[in-house]
Order: structure tokens, then C-alpha cells, then sequence
């Protein structure tokens, strides 16, 4: 798992055009770039909202990606909820702080 | 001249991005009341407006996240988001950069602050100054503590670096007023969006207008989390603002949740 590389393309997605343009014309060439494992990299391709959520990512990056593919609020929501429901709970990162404490 | 006005706000993207899915009657006495802190900032006419935010992801991230950083920049742009999205138009914001270098200065003799000269401003900042300065005429200077990416800040330190804030702005003859944007209980952009915590939230806030320096710097992160959620922990930005205003009290001018704003919705005002 690299969470840390999933979310740090998330973060320049989002706050850096250029960044946004390779993504678009240059996918592949740009992912390279990332330290990602095959699901990241899939999960990221397939644009699967539900699946980086169970990933880790933190929703204030996710939301922003569910938004650059076009989802609307509700859709963006109902892809989270989806991906619990078919991956199973959040495996790492801020929403699994609880459960880190206790272990 | 001194700090001549404080205060705190929520900055939700839904308050602007999803404003018509909102009951209209609660959501436009929320605005009045925006609408009303706008009036009371304008009233004692700042030179500058510092804004202390916690923000998402806009500028900082977990490869080099500072607890505390301060705008220094001559100009800053937002919002970072989709602008139809959010609902707000991308725009320049004045910054006020000798300002900015002469409160670090004050401050890094008791704290060790980063500063930044690039900030591109993200909701946290732009809803805010979207009701407040509506103009985008009055320099703004950001401040950020992380409330995203733990490890963060103890609430205690944050209180000590309002104290400090402070005494920087003091030092200073500008008239400065300083605003505190965060959420109380909330569960943004999760599959608990919209869940809110309104028990919790009025027991942090009593205890933020009474200025209980003990009772609102008492809570956990673990607590923080299972009570309020991951963006309770933004409470931060409203503990600055009480260490900034130590001794005085507040005023509540509302308080509501409104769940497709993600957020128990704030506007409050403190005694300077």
C-alpha cells in the first residue's frame, strides 16, 4: 500500500492545472511518476471513488477528485458508500485513528 | 494599534456549493447573520484581516505540513476548487506582505511558525471572505494549522498560539481584526456527511464564548474523532481566536445544523 503517493496526486490534481492536463493527455506518463501499487493504479485509471475511500484517502482530496470526473454530490456520496459495502471497511489512514489507538 | 475585532464562522463548500438544496428559510437567516459579522467587521475598520483557517489540502500536504504557517505574500488567488462547483468566482485577494513579515517577526521570538509567499486559498478561506469581504478589497493574511494530516497541534498549543498572535498584532499600528473559520462536529466529505453532533457542538461552544481556556482544550483527538468527527478537530482555528481574546467573552449570532451544508453552522463574534 502507498496511500501516502495516492493521495499526493490527489492533492496536485487538485490544486495544479498543469498537473490536471497531463492527466488528461498523458495519463500514463504521469502515473509513472507515482510510487502506486496495480489497485491503486486501477483504482485511480477507472476513476473508483469507492475503492480509494476504502483505500485511506482522505475525503478532503477524494471529494475534489469525484468532482474533476464529473460526479455530483449525491453520486459522489452513494460511490463511497458503495465501496464499503464491496471492499469492506477504511483500511488505513485518518478514519481508521480509532481503531490504530487501540491496537 | 491593536487587534479591533475577532470572531468565528464555518466555511463549508456546501454553504455556497449546495445553497439551494438547503431549507431557505434556516439557510438565509445563517446568511443575514454572515451577513450581520460582515457589518461588525466593516464597523471597526480594519486595515487587514487575518484569517486563521484549516485548510484541506490546498497548500500544504504530509510531505512538509506545518502545525502553524502565516500567509507572507503580496497577493493571493482562490478558490483552488472548480469554481461552479463551489460557486464562487476564482479571484485575486490582496495580502499585505510587510504586515505579514513584521507579525512573524513578533511572533518567532515564542513560536516557531513557518511562513509562506505562494498560498492559493482553498474554501476554508474563500466561503468566509466570500460573506465578509465580499469585494475581495480588504488584505487578507492567512494563517493555517493543521487540522488535516495528524500528528497535529495539542489544543493547548493552539490556545498559546492565539496568545501569541496576539501580542503580534499589538505590536503593530495597523487595526487588525482576525477571523477563525473551522467546523464544530462534523464528517465532511465522508459516507457520514451531513451527520452532525448538536450536543457536542453547543457544549464546545459555551465553553469557546465563555473563553474556558481549560474546558475547550480538555478534549482528546480520540474523543475529538468518535465524538465530532475528523473535522472537529478543525475546533483548532476557534481556540486560536479564544487565545487571541483571552479574558473576554463572546457572542453566539447563530448557531444551527444544517445538514447538506455537512456542518452545525456558526457565527460568533468575541469581545476584543
Amino acid at each position: 500500500m502507498s496511500l501516502y503517493y495516492v493521495q499526493k496526486l490527489l492533492y496536485q490534481l487538485n490544486r495544479d492545472r498543469a498537473v490536471r492536463r497531463r492527466f488528461e493527455e498523458d495519463r500514463d506518463d504521469l502515473l509513472d511518476e507515482y510510487v502506486l501499487t496495480e489497485e491503486e493504479r486501477r483504482a485511480i485509471e477507472d476513476g473508483d471513488v469507492g475503492l480509494l475511500y476504502v483505500m485511506g484517502v482522505n475525503g478532503q482530496l477524494l471529494m475534489h477528485y469525484s468532482a474533476l470526473l464529473g460526479q455530483s454530490w449525491d453520486e459522489y456520496i452513494a460511490a463511497m458508500k458503495e465501496g464499503v459495502k464491496k471492499h469492506g471497511p477504511v483500511r488505513e489512514g485518518l478514519y481508521t485513528l480509532l481503531e490504530d489507538r487501540e491496537s | 494599534m491593536s487587534l479591533v475585532f475577532a470572531g468565528v464562522c464555518s466555511h463549508a463548500p456546501g454553504i455556497t456549493g449546495r445553497a439551494e438544496r438547503a431549507d431557505p428559510e434556516v439557510r438565509d437567516e445563517f446568511y443575514a447573520k454572515l451577513d450581520e459579522m460582515r457589518q461588525r467587521l466593516e464597523a471597526a475598520s480594519p486595515d487587514a484581516l487575518i484569517v486563521v483557517a484549516a485548510e484541506h489540502f490546498a497548500n500544504f500536504f504530509m510531505n512538509n505540513m506545518p502545525a502553524y504557517c502565516m500567509g507572507m505574500a503580496e497577493q493571493y488567488e482562490g478558490p483552488i476548487e472548480d469554481e461552479e462547483w463551489l460557486a464562487i468566482r476564482r479571484t485575486e485577494v490582496p495580502g499585505n506582505k510587510d504586515l505579514s513579515r513584521r507579525l512573524i517577526e513578533a511572533m518567532l521570538g515564542e513560536f516557531d511558525l513557518a511562513y509562506a509567499e505562494e498560498w492559493k486559498f482553498d474554501h476554508g478561506i474563500m466561503v468566509p471572505l466570500h460573506f465578509l469581504t465580499p469585494r475581495y478589497d480588504l488584505p487578507i493574511i492567512p494563517v493555517n494549522v493543521n487540522c488535516q494530516g495528524p500528528p497535529l497541534t495539542p489544543l493547548a498549543r493552539a490556545y498559546e498560539f492565539g496568545r501569541a498572535l496576539r501580542r503580534a498584532c499589538d505590536a503593530q499600528p495597523e487595526r487588525i481584526a482576525l477571523v477563525g473559520t473551522g467546523g464544530i462536529s462534523h464528517w465532511p466529505a465522508t459516507p457520514d456527511s451531513g451527520t452532525i453532533n448538536e450536543e457536542w457542538d453547543r457544549q464546545f461552544l459555551e465553553r469557546f464564548l465563555a473563553n474556558d481556556r481549560e474546558a475547550m482544550t480538555s478534549y482528546t483527538d480520540a474523543e475529538t474523532f468518535r465524538d465530532a468527527g475528523q473535522g472537529g478537530f478543525e475546533i483548532r482555528t476557534f481556540i486560536t481566536v479564544a487565545g487571541a481574546t483571552e479574558g473576554s467573552t463572546g457572542e453566539l449570532l447563530f448557531y444551527a445544523p444544517i445538514p447538506i451544508f455537512a456542518v452545525g453552522c456558526t457565527v460568533a463574534t468575541m469581545n476584543v
